[in-house]
């Protein structure tokens, strides 16, 4: 994008401390409160807020109740449907990461450039795309060992194997198996990354078109604004979907660890 | 791209924040809120379950007391009609003793009318064979003067009688 000029698509990635706390260290490690932190602290409160409102137990819900009670219901029916009813017990942890995903990826989309704001996506970095995926496989380690013991390496040799493939296999099934943690940690960050690029290029693309010259303007920028339009409608979808297929990978994960294969 | 080119500076905050920011999530809504919401729409479901579940042992109740119903219907029906035929064949056999009773009664009265009748014609009859006979004589003695005996005079008229 050299001939964007100041206008740089990555921009908006870019993580600052605010309010003056880049000095803030603990343990020798800074932890600066940053505009990523912000936008974490606001998911997590947003979350609660809306939880809130799913907490009035009423026999004949409201239109709030109904919403939070659709969504714990939507995770419950998701762990049940691949791990049994032994998946009720993840519904907090799974329920905790799905909605702050979706909260993350729907708060980051919000047109707050209009009012001057820089909105912040935290899910697309890897550092903590990649805390969550580490610790959805963490989890799965834990319960799987914890259930099965030793045993749990039998998830590497799936039935009916021949014996002399019972040795490749079980590499071929190790790696797949360690990719895990790397798949669901870049997958979503590579989603929402590449989404907020293409909708900045195309920006740039309706500013610079527009400055060039007024017919460039009329062709290219209202192209490419009409197009912005739909993607970010496209943008939407994917941030549920991403938070979705995080939330249905670490239940798939999680059923190896509960059942074996 | 920030991600890669900030990493070194921003790792520890990004990783410091989202555990904490991510912790507070898992336990104060995971474990503390969702249960609750979640215990909400499991004790909805229950209920409606267990509602319908009544409702279909209430119906099933209903259909039992209704066939129970209408084997005493028809029972009690039964008996009814029995006591109904049995009224009506005693209510029949006394009327049939008492119109007997009754018809004896009438027949004697008839017998006795009839008998004074016949009393009482028989008596006419006697009369009017004097009568017809003086008459007889009286005519007799008119037309011929010869005086005709009381004996002829009531054969003749017997004769005649007899004759229409």
């Amino acid at each position: 994008m050299a001939e964007s000029g100041k206008i740089d698509p990555m921009h908006q990635f870019a993580i600052e401390p605010l309010f003056g706390t880049d000095h803030w260290s603990l343990g020798g490690f800074n932890i600066a409160f940053t505009n990523s932190a912000l936008y974490m602290v606001l998911a997590a409160v947003v979350l609660w807020v809306f939880v809130i409102g799913g907490m009035k137990r009423e026999l004949v819900p409201g239109r709030w109740q109904m919403a939070v009670e659709y969504m714990t219901g939507f995770i419950k029916n998701l762990l049940v449907a691949n791990i049994g009813d032994k998946g009720r017990k993840y519904i907090p942890y799974v329920f905790s990461l799905f909605m702050f995903i979706l909260l993350a990826n729907l708060l980051g989309l919000l047109p707050l450039g209009l009012i001057g704001m820089h909105p912040f996506t935290f899910t697309s970095h890897f550092t903590a795309t990649g805390v969550l995926a580490i610790m959805s496989f963490s989890i799965v380690l834990i319960v799987g060992f914890y259930k099965h013991g030793f045993h749990f390496f039998s998830l590497f040799v799936p039935h009916g194997t021949p014996i002399a493939m019972v040795v490749p296999l079980f590499f071929i099934e190790l790696v797949s198996f360690m990719v895990r943690p790397f798949s669901l940690g870049l997958r979503l960050f590579v989603a929402m990354t590449a989404g907020h690029v293409l909708l900045k290029v195309l920006a740039g693309f309706v500013i610079n078109s527009a400055n060039a010259s007024p017919a460039l303007g009329f062709t290219v920028g209202t192209a490419s604004f009409i197009l912005m339009i739909g993607i970010s409608a496209l943008e939407m979808l994917v941030a549920v979907i991403q938070a979705y297929v995080f939330a249905l990978l670490t239940s798939v994960y999680l059923n190896d660890a509960e059942n074996l294969h | 791209m920030p991600q890669i080119a900030q990493i070194a500076d921003t790792y520890s905050s990004q990783i410091f924040w989202l555990l904490l920011t991510f912790g507070l999530v898992f336990f104060v809504i995971g474990l503390g809120m969702v249960p609750k919401v979640q215990g909400t729409a499991d004790a909805r479901d229950a209920k409606i379950s267990g509602d319908l579940d009544a409702a279909k042992a209430a119906f099933a109740r209903a259909d039992e007391a209704e066939a129970d119903y209408r084997t005493r219907d028809a029972a009690s029906r039964a008996a009814a009609q029995a006591t109904l035929a049995k009224a009506k064949s005693e209510a029949a056999k006394a009327s049939e003793v008492r119109l007997a009773a009754a018809d004896a009664v009438v027949a004697e009265k008839i017998a006795a009318a009839e008998a004074r009748i016949k009393g009482a014609s028989d008596a006419a009859m006697t009369q009017i064979e004097t009568v017809a006979a003086d008459a007889a004589r009286d005519m007799v003695a008119r037309i011929s003067g010869v005086e005709a005996s009381d004996d002829a005079a009531r054969n003749a008229v017997k004769a005649a009688l007899a004759h229409g």
